[in-house]
């Protein structure tokens, strides 16, 4: 297991791509301390920033301790292996993610598993916005995998979400799944609302609190129960389908019992 | 052979100490000329804008000779420049400026560092030409478009889907090259030639440089050689009087997409009889790019095309614009017929004076393709090659398997520098002659040695990395690399003339005032806000 600790506290944004089990495997300390990253303007070596230890046992871990929130890029495109990481990390972690594992025990920016397309993510903490969306403008959304949040998400979690799954403990902000194209996403708290718009398809469960539906979903039917991942959760949910501007067939399962003020809609059954 | 540079001429000795740049054993060029591509400009910064995605791709760090930017399908203005004088070019036009964003375009191409350039304002659908046409009154037309060349600082009359963007103004298009443009009574066909007799009248470097009507659409090579007919009785001895730009775009036959065959044939037989045409060929590479012309409509289609996102625009009384990315698949039957009818168009035209390298940069493919194109024409392998990898049906009906020839290196200088720099009127560009800029790239490619029939790697690599480029006789890269930034010049065109010359007459300034959002006078730009100003008078014909 290769462990880093936080040298000192960071100013500037770093970016430290090169944090991932694929670049740290077969190379020894001394390599890794040597791998270049971005402090700012200025090129580093990661040696200057982290003290890098080995421990002998488990050589597919990297541990990294320390606020690490203004990091970004840990365990860019990694496919397999395993980060913990003890504290708040920044921006992107696991972006485009193929494999493995990465856990934080904190709280993380945004852009977490950024167009991911398999392995997984938990956070015990809270994250910021555009979890598991792409990079402005792409519309390579996350493709695979599973990202599981205890804490609250942002805005525009599962933006352009092409597959995979997102389960969140918490709360979400606005747009949960705006653009979604399929997979699903699974919220334990409330919604801030504007669920899924302009989707296309796929799946999202909020057992909590939403203040509204976007006019251009059409209710369909109330379900006792939805599948989420092969795990039944109890419901009942007040179901609807959209995104109608762009003729879509994705299925939102909105808790009735948590929705009072959505009991008009059952006029239309 | 040796070749004697000084003051940034090409001369027939030096006297005194010089640096030589020994060359033997590789190939001398003139520095590279691009007529067609999409580099400054309002569309093209939209572009920018509609994509940070692609730039996020392809990042470039400062040195301590180059500025840092971002490149893939619309790079940034300094990128631009270095990338092209990487691969050996020393000049490119921009061809689509609404004339009322001249200021914005200029401003952009003298951040455009090594490259000349130049800028061709859109003619095609301003409401002042289509007036004056629809009324007859072709001086007071010839008298506006010299006054648009000097206001805007322009080099040639481009237009685009002539009274098509117009009629998109009210959601339509037009169907052909006679079908009126509405409120305005006129058919492209009359802009067509109208543009053409005004071009004639002004004694213009370049022809129209048109984007054909029913660009993009099954069916448009019958419009294209409509087209390219309807100015035959204008032809001139020594030059060609229209260019059809990125022509594989308008070489599309069949009723409908599942229908769609080359019209290369037709198109190539043509020209191969009219010497009165010159084209390009719009070549399009399998990879993903970004979209923008003029041409609203057309854009419309490809956004619907495409489920991508899109840009709109209109430019007052002038022109309009559309701008989508765009991925070509290899796998797509429609594509990979776009991509054999480019390559056809090359190979079966014989005169490589008249038919030209380009990517409609980066609406077929970003320019930085080039060096994979020269490949595709020097060597039917190559072809082959990719051929085996395309949509099967796509493969079965192009002609490009039945097609023999290779490029030869003197016919690629030729349509990669020789015939453009004729077509544009550029005279001191495109040869090595006493008296030629010294724009010069050396390639570390043996002709004697390497086949490139079967090396055709080797020819990729070479022109991708050009060993020397020199601009102005000052060497700006060596082994492919930036060693020195120097500014290019902008030209532009200056008719002189006491016959068509515009009467600013309260009339004028009332429409101004009327049509615009800007002033009459806020609308030209002083010569002296170009950084390099490089005018070329010309004596307008009787
Ligand atoms: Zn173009």
């Amino acid at each position: 297991m290769i462990i880093l600790r936080l040298k000192r506290t960071l100013k500037v944004p770093v970016e430290a791509r090169c944090i991932s089990q694929d670049i740290f495997e077969g190379k020894t300390v001394e390599d890794i301390r040597s791998l270049k990253v971005w402090e700012g303007n200025k090129v580093r070596k990661l040696g200057e920033i982290f003290e890098v230890e080995e421990k002998r046992g488990d050589n597919s871990t990297i541990r990294i301790l320390g606020d690490l929130s203004k990091i970004r890029g840990i365990g860019y495109q990694m496919t397999h292996g395993r980060i913990i990481i003890e504290g708040n990390v920044g921006h992107r972690l696991g972006e485009e993610l193929g494999g493995g594992e990465i856990i934080v025990h904190g709280d993380t920016g945004s852009w977490i598993g950024s167009s991911m397309k398999d392995g997984r993510i938990e956070i015990f903490g809270c994250t910021g916005d555009y979890i598991a969306a792409p990079y402005r403008g792409s519309m390579k959304g996350m493709r695979g995998g599973e990202i599981i949040v205890h804490g609250d998400v942002g805005d525009e979690a599962g933006g352009y979400m092409r597959g995979g799954l997102i389960v969140i403990d918490g709360c979400t902000g606005q747009f949960l799944g705006v653009h979604m194209k399929r997979g699903t996403i699974l919220v334990k708290g409330s919604s801030e609302g504007r669920i899924g718009a302009e989707m296309v398809n796929g799946k999202i469960v909020v057992c909590g609190q939403v203040p509204s539906i976007l006019p251009t979903f059409t209710f369909e039917d109330i379900k006792s129960s939805v599948k989420v991942d092969g795990e039944k959760i109890k419901g009942p949910f007040y179901r609807f389908i959209g995104d109608l501007t762009e003729n879509g067939e994705g299925k939102l399962y909105i808790s009735k019992a948590e929705n009072p003020h959505l009991k008009f809609y059952e006029r239309y059954l | 052979m040796d070749i004697f540079v000084e003051d940034g001429r090409i001369v027939d000795d030096v006297n005194g100490e010089a640096e030589v740049i020994d060359a033997s054993g590789m190939i001398v060029m003139p520095g590279g000329v691009d007529i067609h591509t999409h580099i400054a400009g309002a569309e093209v910064n939209t572009g920018r804008l509609l994509r940070p995605e692609d730039h996020y791709l392809d990042v470039e760090v400062k040195t301590a000779i180059t500025r840092s930017g971002v490149g893939r399908s619309i790079p940034s203005t300094f990128i631009t420049g270095y990338r092209y004088a990487r691969m050996g070019y020393t000049t490119a036009i921009t061809p689509s400026m609404p004339p009322l964003l001249a200021r914005h375009t200029h401003e952009e191409l003298e951040d455009t560092p090594i490259l000349d350039k130049a800028a061709f304002p859109l003619l095609g659908d301003s409401w002042f030409v289509l007036e004056y046409l629809r009324d007859d009154k072709i001086e007071e037309c010839a008298a506006f478009v010299s006054w648009i060349m000097t206001a805007t600082k322009g080099y040639a009359i481009k237009i685009v889907n002539p009274g098509g963007i117009e009629s998109w103004g009210f959601g339509g298009n037009v169907r052909d090259i006679d079908d009126p443009v509405p409120y305005f009574n006129i058919t492209p066909r009359d802009i067509i030639r109208g543009l053409c007799r005004v071009n004639k009248m002004l004694n213009l470097p370049h022809s129209i440089h048109i984007h054909t009507n029913n660009l993009g659409k099954p069916g448009n090579y019958i419009t294209t050689l409509e087209t390219m007919r309807c100015v035959e009785e204008f032809k001139e001895e020594d030059r060609p009087i229209i260019h059809v730009t990125h022509c594989q775009f308008s070489s599309f036959k069949g009723r409908d997409w599942s229908s769609l065959r080359s019209g290369s044939e037709e198109i190539a037989e043509y020209v191969n009889d009219h010497s009165h045409v010159s084209i390009d060929i719009g070549q399009v590479v399998f990879t993903d790019t970004t979209t923008m012309t003029a041409d609203g409509p057309f854009q419309y289609i490809l956004h619907q095309l495409s489920g991508n996102k899109w840009v709109n625009g209109d430019v007052e009384t002038e022109t309009g614009a559309g701008i989508v990315p765009f991925r070509y698949r290899r796998r797509s039957y429609v594509h990979a017929i776009q991509w054999s009818i480019g390559l056809e168009l090359a190979l079966l035209i014989r005169d490589p004076w008249r038919v030209f390298l380009t990517t409609d940069h980066p609406n077929a493919a970003p320019f930085t393709t080039y060096p994979r194109i020269i490949s595709w024409l020097m060597s039917k392998k190559a072809r082959e090659k990719i051929m085996d990898r395309i949509n099967e049906k796509a493969k079965r009906r192009s002609l490009l398997g039945s097609i023999d020839r290779e490029y030869t290196f003197f016919e690629i200088a030729i349509i990669t520098r020789a015939g453009q720099s004729k077509v544009l009127g550029l005279r001191s560009k495109g040869h090595l002659g006493i008296g030629a800029e010294a724009d010069i790239s050396i390639y570390n490619i043996n002709p004697k040695e390497v086949d490139p029939s079967r090396n055709y790697k080797d020819v990729r690599r070479a022109f991708e990395r050009a060993k020397y480029t020199l601009k102005g006789g000052e060497i700006v890269v060596r082994d492919g690399e930036i060693v020195k930034s120097v500014d290019g010049r902008i030209f532009w065109v200056k008719p002189e003339s006491s016959r068509y010359k515009i009467n600013v007459t309260d009339e004028l300034k009332r429409k101004f005032r009327e049509y615009y959002t800007v002033e009459f006078e806020n609308y030209m730009i002083p010569e002296s806000y170009l950084i390099n100003s490089s005018p070329i008078h010309v004596k307008a014909g009787v």
